[in-house]
């Protein structure tokens, strides 16, 4: 049986037309973009291409595009770009619901002379802009704020939070990594100074990121070397993944409307059924500002590593926010910055889907789920105590 | 051209599709998860251990049937936690049942992960949880009143006390930090106990050196050897600093025989010189029976 796939915030499939669009870098086309001969020129032209088609989707234009080898790369030399470039600044602004790409190093940088300011959000996972307006100060070096959530999908009002810090003169970078190609991406009107992306989340291959760094933004490189990308990430481009990376984002661009349109209405569909048949279940995260393709949803009383490896047994392919897959012993950081109950928190499963979801798929786990959620249940020694014996 | 063979000298593993969940679960494990034995309550039990919390992310609750002759008949178990915790506490109840209460006294949380053919070091918690739980079940039994938390909380996050570390440590001869973490979670959360936790080890270390030091036995030539080798490179430099040396004449059993030379000899503490430094020396680095005596 072929799997189900529903973890696509944390990689996706390749589009078949992406790879397609690969290969020939990887066999007969095998020139260094940076020579002067015009075979290693024409794959030049093909890097080139790939950042007017990223420049097309983002509303930026191609120069203001590095292409990196991940999001995380893309993150760090955003933070640290804007930090070395303020030198006297010692404030860093960002989030408390940030992957751990921005909030490792930010927790990194707080032991290293930096003083941190981690926003909260509230119980739905919104981002609290008052306590971040109110912290922006003179000192502050960079405000660091996810588009949008890879746990529970929230969305942040990225426009208006942007306005704001840059009403204050202050370096303004996102990661985006999961909103690109899920939601629309307009930079010609939203203030951001970097915006970091991923080429995996976007049915690209993995091992290729990019940031946008707007025109006339200080900059200064995180890997020093050679002059690729105009001096500003020195290395020998990875072709076959850059030119897959461009192909991937004008193959988003088109998939967008059906994106926000049928399998939004998967995941509306597979969320409200399992809410509605399984008790003492709930979706966490605020549902009116959502990537998507995304749910996060709380079975009480259960633990996550469990149901997942139930799933697993029917090939349904998901995460979780508990502790024992974190790998750690503490819930997702995520799920308590909102408040969220150990009862609950423990319990979370994230399905987060794709175009590649099927209606069959969606209700196959629909009706998978809850005999599995009450198998762990009758043995957990809380759910009799939760709902009062029978 | 002759080459060596690669996979000699790094065996190749054999990856299987069935290896490839996020932990490496042993078979055991995974077939007590998936068909755990004795699930439910005994109605009727007449000893009860409830150990972990929600809040920790794994609980057990373990009700037992005793007979009057001590012998454990029954035995079930409710779980909430991750598949390993699941697993451990059905090995347990296949483990105790038909044991008197003497023999399921004996049982250590290794026995339990040795029972599923192992646990990822990550997982050991789970098996501590099954033996914890046995232990109040047991102690409910005999009518012992419930356990006041001994000694003082050191991790915050999950409420372990320096008495438990102790004792996990001890037990499982845990040498660092993070294998504290991975058999009782201490230190698994805000991590500000790290340090705590280090000084209760290094604390332990201390006490066990001596008992580690555990006295070699030497054989009469090693023993001569070692003798001579520390006059020579211990305790003569040190006496030519004050112009004198010294000769090993004889060694009989314990009884150490040299000769001095130089002022040491002449000198009205050479007395004082050979008890208080030659012969310290010597039994600390060679026996601590050793006694010196000086031949003219």
């Amino acid at each position: 049986m072929a799997v189900i796939y529903t973890d696509n915030n944390a990689t996706t499939r390749v589009a078949p037309e992406v790879l397609e669009a690969m290969l020939p870098y990887f066999s007969d086309q095998y020139g260094n973009p940076s020579s002067m001969h015009k075979f290693g020129g024409k794959v030049g032209l093909k890097v080139a291409e790939a950042r007017e088609r990223m420049g097309r989707l983002l509303g930026a234009t191609p120069d203001e595009i590095i292409f990196t080898s991940c999001g995380t790369e893309s993150d760090s030399t955003a933070i640290w770009a804007a930090i070395r470039s303020n030198p006297e600044k010692k404030n860093i602004i960002t989030t408390r619901v940030e992957h751990p790409a921005v909030k490792n190093l930010c927790e990194h940088l707080s032991k290293n002379g930096y003083r941190v300011t981690f926003v909260p959000v509230d119980r739905n996972g919104q981002l609290d802009t008052d306590f971040l307006y109110r912290h922006l100060t003179d000192d502050t070096a960079i405000v660091s704020v996810m588009w949008a959530n890879n746990e529970t999908g929230v969305v942040f009002p990225i426009e208006e939070i942007a306005s704001h810090v840059k009403d204050r003169g202050i370096v303004f970078h996102t990661d985006a990594v999961q909103a690109v190609g899920k939601v629309p991406i307009g930079l010609r009107s939203i203030p951001v100074d970097m915006l970091s992306l991923s080429g995996h989340k976007l049915h690209g291959p993995k091992g290729i990121g990019a940031l946008f760094i707007r025109k006339g933004t200080k900059f200064s490189p995180f890997l020093m070397g050679g002059h690729q990308e105009r001096g500003r990430r020195a290395g020998t481009e990875n072709v076959a993944s850059i030119v897959g990376l461009g192909k991937a984002c004008e193959f988003v661009a088109t998939k967008l409307e059906e994106e926000n349109t049928r399998v939004k209405a998967l995941r509306d569909k597979l969320e409200t059924a399992l809410v509605k048949t399984i008790p003492n279940a709930f979706i966490n995260g605020d549902v009116a500002h959502r990537l998507p393709n995304t749910t996060s949803i709380s079975f009480e009383y259960v633990e996550g590593e469990s149901i997942l490896l139930l799933m697993d047994e029917h090939e349904i392919a998901a995460s979780s926010g508990s502790a024992c897959t974190s790998g750690s012993l503490e819930p997702s950081h995520v799920l308590r910055a909102m408040g969220v109950p150990f009862t609950a928190a423990h319990g979370s499963i994230r399905f987060s889907l794709s175009i590649y979801n099927t209606e069959e798929e969606i209700d196959f786990i629909i009706d998978k789920m809850p005999p599995i959620i009450e198998r762990l249940r009758s043995m957990s020694p809380y759910w009799e105590q939760a709902v009062g014996k029978p | 051209m002759n080459r060596p063979n690669v996979d000699l000298i790094f065996p190749r593993r054999v990856f299987k599709n069935e290896e490839a969940l996020m932990w490496e679960y042993t078979d055991n494990v995974k077939k007590h998860f998936l068909n755990p034995k004795n699930v439910g309550i005994i109605e009727d039990a007449n000893a009860v251990g409830e150990v972990g919390s929600m809040a920790c992310g794994d609980a057990l609750k373990l009700t037992l049937k005793i007979d009057d002759n001590k012998r454990i008949v029954d035995a079930k178990f409710q779980t909430f936690g991750c598949a390993s915790a699941i697993a451990s506490s059905s090995a347990l109840t296949e483990m105790i049942i038909g044991k008197t209460i003497e023999e399921a006294e004996k049982i250590t949380n290794e026995h339990i992960a040795d029972y599923l053919g192992g646990l990822p070091k990550e997982k050991m918690h789970c098996s501590v949880m099954g033996r914890d739980a046995l232990e109040k079940a047991i102690s409910c039994y005999l009518g012992e009143p419930e356990k006041k938390i001994e000694g003082s909380i050191i991790c915050e996050c999950f409420g372990v006390t320096d008495f438990e570390i102790e004792r996990a440590i001890k037990e499982n001869s845990l040498t660092n930090v993070e294998s504290v973490t991975n058999y009782i979670k201490a230190g698994g959360g805000c991590g500000n106990c790290h340090e705590g936790i280090q000084d209760i080890i290094d604390r332990l270390l201390i006490q066990e050196a001596p008992s580690k030091k555990e006295p070699k036995r030497l054989t009469n030539i090693q023993r001569i050897k070692l003798i001579e080798e520390t006059l020579e490179r211990e305790i003569a430099p040190a006496l030519k600093k004050d112009g004198g040396s010294i000769e090993l004449v004889d060694v009989d059993g314990s009884q150490v025989f040299v000769k001095l030379f130089g002022t040491c000899a002449t000198c009205k503490k050479s007395q004082l010189t050979l008890k208080n430094y030659v012969e310290r020396k010597l039994r600390e680095l060679v026996s601590e029976d050793l006694i010196v005596e000086e031949v003219s």
